[in-house]
């Protein structure tokens, strides 16, 4: 029978069905971090249970961590004493973790794919909603809570119900200045902040075919800002190149097993999905969003929606949102005034979206108006961004490169937004708040990112390429 | 409100503790306080006219974030059941893991609850586990809503999916010699 890139993971993980209930599903890669985690070891201890196969659980600080002086001790107290916890925990029970210091520390869903963990037809888990960016090595990948966090550990199983499938398809060729940033907030300004909410979303066709890693790993991280459970696409030649030779990838035969094994994670011609949607990726203009949910996102030559274009039940949320942005119904997005650049998170922060950035600044300024923030994913992008000459960039251009972590993506360190202010955000939420108390998020690609550094306000990128 | 994500319900800044303790203080913590402190008049936590065990909320409630600190928020704050058209999936699993349970009713039957609370700020609203039924009690209207027959039993009895999962550990065991 055909079966689809989902149902052939799937399957071969289910360990048991419980009638009229979930599935148990092993889970062969659990990643953990320091703010989801001290509960759920917490719980182990109370219930007097071990983890069980802590050789399939890595670790890193990431949420928490500051993005300068990371030699120095954590001056916040609380989010020391979680990085402290983290590492005694990790000790106590036998668990590989890259902490600060460490040549691996980074953002959790850019060091799993960068060191070789994340693979192909595995099931993955974080505690982390972001979790989906791994489903771009055809993994199916999704974030949890904290319970499971525990149950994961203490049984290596989860208990799930099988999602319902939709595939996007997204064909021909994608416009100048637009990259796989603006394809996925082009998907979720379709279909809405809800709109996969209960369904595995597998992306397709030629557009994300030719797609680079890390431009995958952008689209599949973003499902979740449409309710996806995970997001996921097949492996292919790109896959396995970018996977070559990675510190935690197969080797020798092994490779060669694995390989085959891998190229046969495809959906069968005849397979049968609940939901298709097709897109036409010459639709697609480079995009921003507005609003305080990632699905209220237009191109950048357009304008605020007008409350007659918005549907009577979303206008309470919708008058509530461009009030807190500060927005006008109607208005133009070009030339809003920038204050703060973000260039990082899990969705944006690889040596790809560094290069993209550096190589369109390379010889500019930033605008007077406006900092810059560059949040490398891990010390490898990092290393590599050094290596490379990209900091130098950055340093004339004016920006500001930092130390690996979340950052500004979440403002749980000491990196926030401050009230009142706008930032364009390479990041994944514009939920209100989300970047510090009051501040304003617009999100973009990171070259719509770099084009508002230079000019200082909100800007079609477009029309600074040559 | 739609698409109540949970940055609103518990911001970032406040999930450092190391423990599931006392998240409700916080909850809803920008919505509920100005920057200095102060309660905000106009949200609906702030009058008191409005309490109780219910949390009836907007199309896509808990979506973003897979905090279950959200969860930790809403029944620290002494909330049992949050009703709504619409769950975000993580946040459902969350909610179902801390016995909060999360109740998916119709867009016509969370209108009327709408209704009749700002009718009656003491409106009733019963939730039945066992019988799986949401009932206007003014009115009589009743809903019945899913739930499957795992979790109704855990609730029904305070079993967790992790007591579940050690009981099949051997089979588990047998499931990873086979793949």
């Amino acid at each position: 029978m055909a079966k689809t890139l989902f149902e052939k993971i799937w399957e071969t993980h289910v360990v048991q069905t419980i009638s009229g209930g979930p599935s148990v599903l092993y889970i062969d890669k659990h990643f953990i971090h320091e703010v989801t985690s001290p509960q759920a070891f917490a719980g182990l201890k109370k219930r007097g249970i071990g983890v069980f196969r802590p050789k399939q659980i890595v670790a890193t600080a990431d949420h928490n961590v500051p993005t300068i002086h990371q030699e120095l001790p954590i001056k916040e107290e609380l989010s020391r004493l979680q990085v402290e916890a983290l590492k005694k925990n990790c000790a106590e029970f036998g668990i590989e973790l890259y902490g600060l210091g460490h040549p691996y520390q980074g953002i959790v869903h850019v060091i799993g794919p960068e060191l070789g963990i994340t693979q192909p037809g595995m099931t993955i888990v974080c505690g982390d909603s972001h979790t989906s960016t791994h489903g771009a090595f055809g993994t199916i990948a999704f974030g949890i809570g904290t319970s499971e966090v525990e149950m994961v550990m203490a049984t290596q199983c989860l208990l799930q119900t099988k999602p319902k499938l939709m595939r996007i398809n997204v064909d021909g060729t994608l416009n100048k200045g637009v990259v796989s940033k603006d394809i996925i907030l082009y998907i979720i300004s379709l279909i809405s902040a809800s709109g996969a909410t209960g369904f595995a979303v597998e992306f397709a066709g030629s557009a994300i075919r030719a797609l680079s890693m890390e431009a995958r790993m952008t689209i599949c991280n973003m499902s979740i800002e449409m309710g996806a459970r995970c997001g996921m696409i097949a492996p292919d030649e790109i896959t396995f190149s970018y996977m070559k030779g990675k510190p935690f990838a197969p080797q020798g035969k092994e490779w060669d097993e694995k390989i085959a094994y891998w190229s046969t994670l495809y959906s069968d011609a005849d397979s049968k999905f609940d939901k298709e949607i097709n897109i036409d990726a010459a639709d697609i203009e480079p995009m921003i969003t507005y609003g305080t949910n990632p699905g209220m996102g237009i191109g950048v030559s357009g304008h605020v929606p007008l409350l007659n274009e918005i549907n009577e039940k979303e206008k309470p949320s919708f008058e509530k949102s461009i009030q807190y942005m500060g927005f006008e119904a109607g208005a133009n997005i070009k030339g809003k005034k920038v204050d703060y650049v973000f260039i990082g998170s899990c969705t944006n922060s690889r040596i790809e979206d560094l290069r993209m950035v550096a190589s369109f600044v390379k010889g500019k300024k930033k605008a007077d108006n406006v900092e810059v923030w560059v949040v490398p994913g891990s010390k490898q992008v990092e290393k590599q961004a050094i290596e490379e000459g990209i900091n130098k960039i950055f340093e004339e251009a004016g920006f500001n490169l930092r130390q690996p972590g979340c950052s500004a993506c979440l403002g749980m360190n000491e990196d926030k937004i401050p009230a009142g202010k706008y930032c364009i955000s390479t990041s994944n939420r514009n939920f209100e708040g989300r970047q510090g108390p009051n501040a304003r998020t617009m999100l973009a690609s990171p070259l719509s990112a770099a084009a508002a550094a230079i000019t200082g306000v909100v800007t079609d990128v477009r029309e600074l390429m040559p | 409100m739609e698409n109540v994500d949970t940055d609103q319900i518990i911001p970032a800044r406040f999930l450092k503790a190391t423990t599931r303790d006392g998240f409700g203080e916080n909850l809803f913590r920008d919505w509920r306080y100005n920057s200095d402190g102060q309660p905000k008049k106009d949200f609906v936590l702030n009058n008191p006219t409005y309490k109780g065990k219910i949390l009836a909320a907007a199309k896509n409630f808990g979506c973003g974030s897979s905090r279950e600190h959200a969860a930790w928020a809403i029944k620290d704050y002494g909330f049992d059941v949050v009703v709504s058209s619409f769950f975000a999936d993580i946040f459902k699993n969350n909610a179902l893991n801390n016995f909060l349970l999360p109740v998916t009713v119709s867009d016509e039957f969370l209108q009327k609850i709408f209704s009749a609370v700002e009718n009656d700020p003491e409106a009733e609203i019963e939730v039945n586990v066992e019988n799986q039924t949401i009932t206007l009690t003014s009115t009589g209207e009743q809903e019945k809503f899913e739930i499957n027959n795992y979790k109704k039993t855990c609730l029904l009895n305070g079993y967790d999916d992790i007591d579940y999962l050690l009981s099949i550990k051997p089979e588990i065991e047998k499931f990873e010699t086979i793949v």
